[in-house]
């Protein structure tokens, strides 16, 4: 039972990993072509996640790994009951992933155009859809006495997951325009800041009703959870310091922001895992989903040994490409060879 | 297909749906794969001969193969995902099943694998100018060693699905739970499996590399550097095919073993046999019509191949049904003959001809003849096909050949679909993938077409790149 608490922690900060660093790959997805309107702005914009975004994508592929080594049980009812939204996330995913290598291959503007649409697309499709899934594991779906999904599509979109999904994006939004007012210069930096500060309020408005809904949702009441107090807490900070231009201090709040309200997600759905709305005898949870204590006590291992050496090289990109993008570096020039 | 019709009535054209999307979206992202990890270590190879001489033709090569490499990548790390989330679309009870031995290989390929591969390669594609020399070449080692990595942990889960090994079934859920790890990694079936898959992965490349210089060498263009890479190619390829040839004979002993039907199958031999010939060509030999017209018999060679012996008996499939009936229940435990017989036969026989080409090739290198050799240039571009036949050909074997198993002995593939999933939404899902996974391979090979045409860079900026000088 420790060891299966220890893989839903784990889990957790997977998907709340998955969601900081792939929510401004995501919110420059958006917004690449809104923060510049010419080809060398563009360039820069998609430059600035260009080493990373691969590298962030994994988390998400490690979240569900995960789920499925330690909770079978999770990842067959989520994966199978939310069978065609994966499939929408999935195919954002496809877009945007090829979007980024293709885009330069062809120096054509129609060529360009296609792979920025199906960039921004994906980048919308992605964290809505998960949202949605995301939500509907604490709001609940009909989920029957042998485990199984035993819904209909529209059982999906509950109120609750759609606005979970709703969040999702803005976070996303927010999170890409600080990011790219952080990581650019000129022009591209400028627009990304006026973007940030329009953005900032409604995203903290959404987020303020975000986590009571949340709170009530477990059924746990309105007055919300520590982490949801913290996460109130970082988005009213991310608003101002959006506001008053501080873009270091703004991406840091985003960044716990968005840490914040996913993790709060996870605390209010402990011990359960998929909230049945038949019964709530039918709840998947974190005791009777878990694999076996040998098999969690392997990965435990592997996870402790690995994870820091992870964080450490990971940690360690971040800092070779922590230098500003310019648009003037791509201003007149072809694509270079290996990009 | 028939048999699943009449054992599961109603659920029949989900399960057929699922087994479709399954088998054309792994195939799909394994044309990928093998390039993928192939063309990654030759490009980590000609960066290190570019480090180690200082001569520009390598670096030229590195970055000409770079990107070559990067199309494939892009498409081969987006069709991945699809592969890691489809066990629990399409086999839920699969997952639920047997994720406790199952789940821990992925879990492990993820952070040990995925992270190390993708992060690496951002360092590398981005890190020209940012990264010392020695820091950029371990970057592309790093991917090299991320692609082999991958392919080790997704092979020790899918032999465990051929010989399950290292678990117990726990009495009170009726579930395989683990109990010993080592023994997904010590399976004979992955040990032997791995390494045909590394080699072939290796092989892919190799050709991918040699047909791409044997087209720019006929065209004229740069003839000293595509010169180098061709010989580079063809000095990895011929060992390396030869070897993949002897690991995968003894791939088909080991399996033999464990899955005799896979075996049987791939000869259409439905009566035991000792000792065995195997018949180059044959017709019929199928469920309805089990005495094939074989055309050419090669005495001896079924039982030296399938069990390494020069009279070495092997079992039919009539008897290993009826082995199976006694244990299992009744039932058809005999796979697709049609699909066992000739994707064993298109492997090999293409193994064969990839071999005789490059022997072909290694012979004009040393008679100094490989630049002027129009004829040999034609072929090796052309031979560029056959890898992708024979990687296709070797999964279609290996798993078709399990069925009706989607674990050898634990679980029927019937058993493991996804309860909850209608036909419609399998058909909804085939048909979105299938539009973009086309319109993917359309782009894909329009640029790799276009790519492998073009004239390689010729110096590169001195501000991205540190020119060759004695620096360290």
């Amino acid at each position: 039972m420790a060891l299966a608490t220890f893989w839903f922690i784990l889990t957790a900060v997977l998907w709340t990993g998955f969601f900081v660093l792939e929510g401004f790959d995501l919110g420059v997805g958006l917004l690449h072509t809104v923060v510049a309107r010419d080809e060398p702005g563009r360039r820069a914009a998609i430059g600035t996640i260009g080493p990373l975004w691969d590298g962030n994508e994994v988390w998400l592929i490690v979240a569900a790994a995960a789920m499925f080594a330690a909770f079978p049980g999770w990842y067959a009812t989520l994966f199978s009951g939310y069978y065609l939204v994966l499939v929408v996330i999935l195919v954002g995913l496809i877009l945007r992933g090829v979007s980024f290598e293709f885009r330069d291959k062809v120096e054509r503007s129609g060529w360009r155009r296609t792979w920025e649409a199906t960039l921004t697309v994906g980048s919308l499709l992605v964290p809505f859809f998960l949202g949605v899934m995301l939500g509907g594991m604490l709001h609940g779906i009909p989920v029957g006495q042998n485990q199984e999904f035993s819904g209909s599509f529209a059982d999906l979109f509950s109120g609750y997951a759609v606005f979970t999904g709703v969040t999702l994006v803005l976070l996303c939004l927010l999170h890409g325009a600080v990011f790219l007012a952080l990581r650019t210069t000129g022009t591209v930096r400028g627009r990304a800041r006026l973007l940030a500060r329009r953005i900032a309020p409604v995203t903290a408005l959404a987020v303020l009703a975000f986590l009571p809904w949340t709170h009530s949702t477990a059924g746990k009441g309105v007055l919300p959870s520590i982490m949801q107090l913290i996460a109130v807490l970082f988005v009213l900070a991310a608003a101002w310091l959006v506001t008053a231009g501080h873009e270091g201090w703004a991406f840091t709040a985003t960044t716990f922001t968005i840490a914040t309200c996913v993790l709060s997600v996870f605390v209010d759905l402990y011990p359960r895992l998929v909230v049945s709305s038949t019964n709530p005898a039918y709840d998947i949870t974190v005791g009777n989903a878990a694999s076996g204590n040998y098999a969690l006590k392997v990965m435990s291992v592997v996870a402790i040994v690995l994870f820091p050496v992870v964080l450490a090289y990971q940690g360690w990109t971040y800092r070779v490409f922590w230098r500003r993008v310019s648009a003037d570096h791509y201003g007149g020039r072809v694509a270079r060879p290996s990009e | 297909m028939r048999r699943d019709i009449q054992a599961a009535g109603s659920t029949v054209s989900q399960l057929d749906l699922a087994r479709l999307q399954f088998a054309m979206t792994s195939i799909y992202h394994f044309l990928f794969v093998p390039v993928t990890v192939g063309l990654g270590f030759l490009t980590a190879l000609l960066q290190t001969a570019w480090h180690r001489t200082g001569l520009v033709d390598y670096l030229r090569l590195t970055r000409f193969f770079g990107i070559l490499l990067l199309i494939n990548v892009a498409v081969g790390v987006v069709t991945g995902l699809v592969q890691e989330f489809q066990f629990g679309m399409d086999w839920s009870v699969y997952s639920r099943t047997v994720g406790d031995v199952f789940g821990a290989p992925l879990a492990m390929e993820g952070l040990a694998a995925f992270f190390l591969e993708s992060t690496f390669l951002g360092l590398w594609v981005f890190g020209w100018d940012r990264l010392s020399r020695r820091v950029h070449l371990a970057a592309i080692w790093a991917v090299a060693l991320g692609g082999a990595l991958s392919a080790a942990f997704i092979m020790a889960a899918n032999s465990w699905m051929q010989h399950p090994v290292g678990y117990a079934v726990n009495p009170t859920t009726g579930r395989p739970q683990l109990n010993d790890v080592w023994k997904l990694f010590t399976n004979p079936v992955f040990l032997r499996g791995y390494l045909h898959v590394l080699l072939a992965s290796v092989v892919t490349g190799a050709v991918v590399m040699l047909a791409v210089s044997a087209w720019q060498l006929r065209k004229g263009r740069a003839p000293l550097v595509f010169h180098a890479s061709a010989r580079l190619s063809l000095v990895v390829l011929v060992p390396t095919i030869l070897v993949a040839m002897l690991v995968g004979s003894e791939l088909g002993v080991t399996e033999g073993k464990y899955q005799p039907m896979k075996i049987a199958g791939a000869e259409a031999q439905w009566t035991t046999c000792q000792p065995c010939s195997f018949s180059l060509i044959q017709v019929g030999g199928g469920k309805n019509d089990q005495t094939p017209t074989k055309i050419i018999e090669v005495p001896h060679l079924l039982s030296l191949l399938a069990t390494n012996h020069w009279n070495g008996k092997v079992l039919g499939l009539d008897t290993v049904n009826s082995q199976y009936q006694a244990q299992y229940g009744p039932g058809d435990y005999v796979p697709n003959i049609f699909i066992q017989y000739w994707s064993m036969r298109v492997m090999a026989y293409l193994a064969v001809v990839v071999l005789l080409v490059g022997l072909w090739g290694l012979w004009l290198l040393l008679r100094r003849r490989l630049s002027t050799a129009k004829a040999f240039q034609r072929v090796a571009t052309w031979l560029v096909v056959l890898p992708f036949l024979m990687n296709t050909a070797g999964w279609l074997l290996t798993e078709s050949g399990r069925q009706p198993w989607i674990v050898q002995g634990l679980q029927l593939t019937r058993n493991g679909v996804s309860p909850s999933i209608s036909t419609t939404t399998v058909a909804i899902s085939i048909i979105v993938f299938f539009v973009l996974y086309a319109a993917l391979a359309v782009v894909e090979i329009v640029l790799m077409a276009r790519y492998a045409r073009r004239e390689p860079a010729a110096a590169p900026p001195t501000s991205e790149v540190p020119q060759p000088a004695p620096a360290y």
